[in-house]
């Protein structure tokens, strides 16, 4: 009786196992979270450049459109694919945008503060509220579909609510004006690099105006701060995510929070931290924006959220959590900006992006599941 | 065996542990010394995940006193538990599917490399060495990216028993490691819980089944209703008797009757 249960140890176990099929090449490559993101990049591109390749749509200026918005969807889907690493959800991300604008109008335009205050003061407020968001989510256990859902609606509410009060309108203008010569502003309304462009023109690679005061200029300034900050937001979530031991705790507490809590990581921590960093994200959309436009609506970012969390599945995460990719979500990022400036190009009508949308965001949760079930090998 | 010259690495004596009305634990005595398989068997019900959980840190004792190396213990956390040398692997909740093996084998204590000001995950050492340390148990991994997903049940507890002993645990606590295993990876489990033994730590090794405890147990504690039975040395008890004493006797000798004695 207990022979039968002592081996003699280990050598036949450590020949490779018989049942276990290489993996080939395809596979691998298959399991690749980034893998529906570059087919879909390719794909939409190949699809422009064909229907819209003479409707300006590459050339300097129709790129830079794209880009811009591609841009600004990369911005939170960098926050909301981290957080669904980690598990959780933020339904908030649309009215955060609408709020962070709005307070950087009131504190800045109607109480006159210093731009720079406001920005940094709407940053706070915003990570707080991005805090708050976390704590709750972490200490009652609820899903954090509900409690963002509910934020979406608390969010919105001030967001009309303060400037109809104090100023009979929902739409505050003047910041440009208010931003000039503010030393904090240029981080997210200014451009850079506006010499490489000068450049480019200079050796006729890109064009310039032919007619007009500005004759003679590029047509491109500069490279906006809101495209640096997509980048930048890309390659730190990426380095973090994939590099760091902080980001092996953020797979960790989406993939089994009682498993990571069992070797000592501090689930509660992560997740919090990732709301914060989602509110953060948001805050920089907002600011980018209220900077470009000028004012700020209380209509902004409507959507926004749910437009983040198909770019995030697009690139590859599991909506259940515990797995994805910065870069994947980059790519569906930029394969929303190329669709959505895309259609205009090509002379279709607009409402059909939503269509698009849709459609897309079934497919790629589709073959989610299907890779998932070769990385866990279920059945 | 050469186990019982060394002193207990944890004493527990009169363990007891109350939530509200419910006594899940009334007098507990249980050690483990270094190099030693000592199982804890008990059916269901009768306080073994209780009392694991109270020697990992997880749940305080009502009353009672946890010596450990001698000096009296009592751990705030399961990771101040942890420190000291106690590991524990549970039996679902040891590995994350989606991650991969060197993910899971350093998850909460991740090797660092600076490069800059940059800290990063030293993944070369990380590779390298959970490559080796599986191999140390028999297992040859395809790869260290490889998730734990695709790997079979029983090798998912290897890869979690090796993470605690190159963690350095001194005691090892396995909570029902073969339950949902077949037999082959049964067997493979009962191995690796020997390759540990013999490396000095001193096991835990809670189950209910009795052949699984017989096959590599030093010493046998049975618990049932919240206390300890007594304990037994490997070949004073029969597995009849151990049966006996987890089921809390008559109905089972009656069942036993009725089913041939094949239970």
């Amino acid at each position: 009786m207990t022979e039968e249960a002592q081996p003699a140890g280990g050598p036949t176990k450590a020949k490779s196992d018989e049942r276990v099929k290489e993996i080939g090449g395809f596979r691998r490559w298959l399991i690749r979270p980034e893998l529906g993101g570059i087919i879909g990049t390719i794909a939409v591109f190949l699809f422009f450049i064909i229907f819209a390749g003479d409707s300006g749509m590459f050339k300097a200026q129709g790129i830079m459109n794209w880009s811009q918005v591609s841009a600004q969807f990369m911005i939170i889907a960098v926050g909301a694919c981290m957080l669904m690493v980690a598990g959780e959800f933020d339904l908030s991300v649309g009215s955060m945008i609408g709020f962070a604008g709005m307070s950087i109008a009131i504190l800045g335009v109607t109480l006159g503060w210093p731009i720079w205050i406001a920005i940094l003061l709407t940053f706070a407020l915003c990570i707080a509220i991005g805090a708050i968001n976390g704590l709750i989510v972490v200490r009652t256990g609820l899903p954090s579909f509900i409690v963002t859902l509910a934020f979406l609606f608390i969010l919105r509410g001030f967001t009309i609510f303060f400037p109809q009060i104090i100023e009979r309108r929902t739409i505050i203008g003047g910041i440009d004006t208010a931003a000039e010569g503010d030393w904090l502003a240029p981080l997210f309304g200014g451009e850079i690099l506006g010499f490489v462009f000068q450049w480019l023109s200079n050796i006729g690679l890109i064009e310039v105006f032919e007619r007009g005061n500005r004759a003679g200029e590029p047509v491109i300034d500069g490279l906006p701060m809101l495209i640096v900050w997509a980048l930048g937001l890309v390659v730190f979530g990426h380095f973090v995510l994939t590099r760091t031991r902080f980001g092996n705790w953020i797979f960790a507490a989406g993939g089994d929070a009682q498993a990571a809590r069992y070797v000592g990581v501090p689930v509660e921590r992560v997740k919090i931290s990732m709301f914060m960093f989602t509110a953060f994200c948001a805050c920089v959309f907002a600011t980018c924006q209220v900077m470009e436009f000028g004012s700020a609506g209380a209509d902004r970012g409507l959507l926004k959220e749910f437009e983040a969390i198909i770019a995030v599945v697009i690139g590859g995460a599991l909506l259940t959590g515990g797995y994805g990719s910065v870069v994947g979500a980059a790519l569906g990022a930029l394969i929303f900006g190329v669709v959505q400036q895309g259609l205009f190009f090509a002379g279709v009508e607009s409402s059909l992006f939503r269509v698009f949308l849709g459609v897309i965001l079934l497919f790629a949760v589709i073959l989610n599941t299907y890779i998932r079930r070769i990385i866990t090998g279920e059945r | 065996m050469s186990s019982y010259d060394h002193n207990p690495i944890v004493e527990m004596s009169d363990i007891t542990k109350h939530f509200g009305p419910v006594i899940a634990l009334n007098g507990v005595s249980f050690d483990v010394r270094p190099g030693e398989c000592h199982c804890l068997l008990g059916d269901n019900g009768a306080g073994k995940s209780t009392f694991i959980k109270t020697m990992s840190g997880v749940h305080k004792p009502s009353s009672g006193k946890i010596l450990f190396e001698g000096r009296e213990m009592s751990f705030a956390s399961p990771r101040d538990a942890m420190e000291a040398g106690i590991a524990t692997v549970y039996q679902d909740l040891a590995m994350i599917p989606l991650m991969s093996v060197t993910r899971n084998f350093w998850m909460g204590r991740e090797p660092i490399k600076r490069l800059g000001p940059l800290k990063m995950i030293d993944f070369d050492k990380a590779n390298t060495v959970t490559m080796e340390e599986m191999r140390k148990m028999g297992i040859n991994l395809r790869s260290p990216d490889q998730a734990v997903g695709t790997l079979s049940g029983g090798e998912r507890q290897t890869v979690a028993i090796a993470r605690a002993v190159h963690f350095g645990a001194k005691v090892l606590i396995l909570d029902e490691p073969t339950s949902a295993l077949g037999v082959r990876q049964t067997a493979n489990v009962l191995s690796t819980i020997d390759k540990v033994r013999k490396t000095g730590i001193g096991i835990v090794f809670i189950t209910h089944n009795v052949r699984h405890a017989l096959a590599v147990g030093d010493r046998f504690t049975v618990l049932n209703r919240g206390k300890t039975l007594g304990t037994a040395q490997r070949g004073q008890i029969t597995p009849e008797e151990l049966q006996d004493m987890m089921a809390g006797g008559q109905e089972m000798v009656a069942l036993e009757g009725s089913l041939g004695g094949t239970v």
